[in-house]
């Protein structure tokens, strides 16, 4: 019999990753599609370094910084009494930074996509940006918000070498699946590596055809 | 009143915008020009939607921009009713959700059912917007803009997309919006008889300069005439049959042929603006002067 808690932690961890990358790109990229600016593009670079960058690098970076020794990692031991690295806390703030970008990129392309009249005529009817990003371009931007939260729940749940990097394999705490994974195949338990990756298989599977299938749907009634 | 003085220039580029005119109340501005003469840009500029480098739009004693005072009201403020070429209706709402976004805190929504009315679309209440026809659709952003009330009403090309008959309609509607809430309408348009039927004033943009600015009678037709009847319309086809040459003329009340001499013939060709005046016993066709 397999050990649960790694997938249940591995889903914990990737339903908060979703959730604060919601409430994070979601402003970020109405503000980036309002914005025309030499600054704009820095900062579109330094979120889309994820995409790019091997993850063990982004770990190693993660790690030095979540370090009691430094400055960040010793205000959070000392004023907020969290320590970042080896910690779940320290595994979900590394998941936001390195999926930032396949949740964001869906969601500035939705709002890109929609003609600048709809936000313009929204101004001009006395609305604000905020009543305009809630009630004009979040309801036309669903399916975005759906492929970007899809993109980075199945990025979180799959990531394993920033995972490795900062958060070691403490079961309960860091031993997500992907870890678990490695795991067994170290200790040559090849029996529950296949359960582990056929679970993995069919979650990711399932998240997908979900979202196609609701695709698909929306287009034939379009 | 409305002064307007819009003055911007395009990073870039040569573009320069220079404008300045005055409306009063109940006056119905068309502008006319070329693609790229800046006519969206000085609708654009009075709502708010573009930023300008110098000038001043004032209505009555409010100032809506100064550059001197560093005045800039946002376009949420200046309350104006726009109705884009296509594209502004919230495809995530009703007909009558868009129309209900467009009330103001604490507005009754009895101005929404006088709209429905007014502008015959109250059949189309719960239709979402992606089932509409285009000119339908133009209905229902006319009756969005009215909403909240505006004393200034800019369209932007509005019925450039759509079929004759509709169109045709639509200016009626147009026109009866226009007086019956007495407002402020400037309207784009590419139409010349469009704009016979609607404007009182006329503005001809030219590369972001006023080329003309008066009545439309005064700037497209060459001389003032007394008959009692002129249609404005475009040339179909040139005929020389049995020596005697005509041109098939289309207006909006239909296709005419008028008889022209053989040295008048040779002078047009089709696609070209002409004015037919017809009097008691005789007709006659001249060319009307395309600014664009």
């Amino acid at each position: 019999m397999i050990d649960w808690s790694p997938i249940l932690l591995s889903i914990q961890l990737a339903f908060i990753t979703v959730i604060i990358l919601l409430l994070i790109s979601i402003p970020l990229a109405f503000w980036l599609s309002n914005k025309k600016s030499k600054f704009k593009s820095v900062i579109e670079a330094i979120i889309s370094l994820p995409l790019v960058l091997p993850p063990t690098v982004l770990g190693f970076y993660l790690l030095l910084t979540f370090s009691p020794n430094s400055s960040v990692g010793s205000f959070f031991s000392n004023y907020l009494g969290i320590n970042l690295a080896f910690s779940f806390t320290g595994l979900v703030i590394g998941s936001v930074i390195y999926s930032l970008p396949f949740m964001l990129q869906p969601i500035l392309t939705g709002f890109n996509g929609l003609p600048k009249s709809l936000s313009e005529a929204s101004y001009l009817l006395g609305k604000s940006k905020l009543t305009t990003l809630l009630k004009v371009l979040l309801p036309n931007s669903k399916q975005s918000i759906l492929t970007g939260s899809v993109l980075a729940f199945a990025h979180t749940i799959g990531e394993f070498g920033v995972v490795l990097m900062i958060g070691g394999n403490i079961p309960n705490q860091t031993k997500v699946i992907s870890i678990a994974i490695y795991d067994e195949v170290e200790s040559l338990n090849y029996t529950n590596a296949h359960l582990y990756s056929g679970i993995l298989l069919a979650i990711t599977f399932v998240i997908l055809l979900l979202v196609y299938l609701r695709k698909n749907t929306n287009s034939n009634v379009m | 009143m409305l002064k307007f003085n819009l003055n911007k220039t395009v990073t870039n580029s040569t573009f320069e915008l220079d404008v300045s005119f005055e409306l009063e109340k109940g006056d119905f501005l068309s502008i006319y020009g070329a693609s790229g003469a800046g006519k969206t840009t000085v609708l654009r500029l009075i709502a708010g939607l573009d930023n300008m480098q110098s000038g001043f739009i004032s209505k009555q004693d409010s100032i809506w921009f100064d550059s001197l005072k560093k005045i800039n009201l946002k376009p949420q403020l200046r309350k104006v009713g726009f109705v884009f070429q296509n594209n502004s209706l919230f495809p995530n709402m009703t007909v009558i959700e868009n129309l209900e976004y467009a009330l103001q805190k604490n507005q009754s929504n009895a101005i929404i059912h006088d709209l429905l009315k007014q502008i015959e679309i109250e059949d189309l209440v719960n239709r979402r917007i992606n089932t509409l026809s285009g000119g339908q659709q133009q209905k229902v952003a006319l009756a969005r803009a009215l909403v909240q009330k505006p004393e200034l009403l800019l369209l932007d090309e509005p019925l450039s997309a759509i079929d004759n008959a509709s169109r045709l309609s639509l200016q009626n509607l147009l026109l009866k919006i226009h007086h019956q809430y007495n407002l402020i309408t400037i309207l784009v348009s590419h139409n010349v008889p469009e704009i016979f039927k609607l404007s009182t004033k006329l503005l001809i943009l030219k590369a972001g300069r006023i080329e003309k600015f008066g009545t439309p009678k005064e700037i497209f037709t060459t001389d003032t005439s007394s008959n009692e009847i002129t249609l404005i319309g475009t040339v179909l086809d040139l005929t020389l049959l049995n020596g005697e040459c005509s041109l098939l003329i289309q207006s909006n009340n239909g296709i005419v042929r008028q008889i022209v001499s053989e040295t008048d013939f040779n002078n047009y060709s089709i696609g070209e603006l002409v004015e037919v005046s017809i009097s008691d016993y005789q007709s006659a066709v001249k060319k009307i002067v395309d600014f664009c």
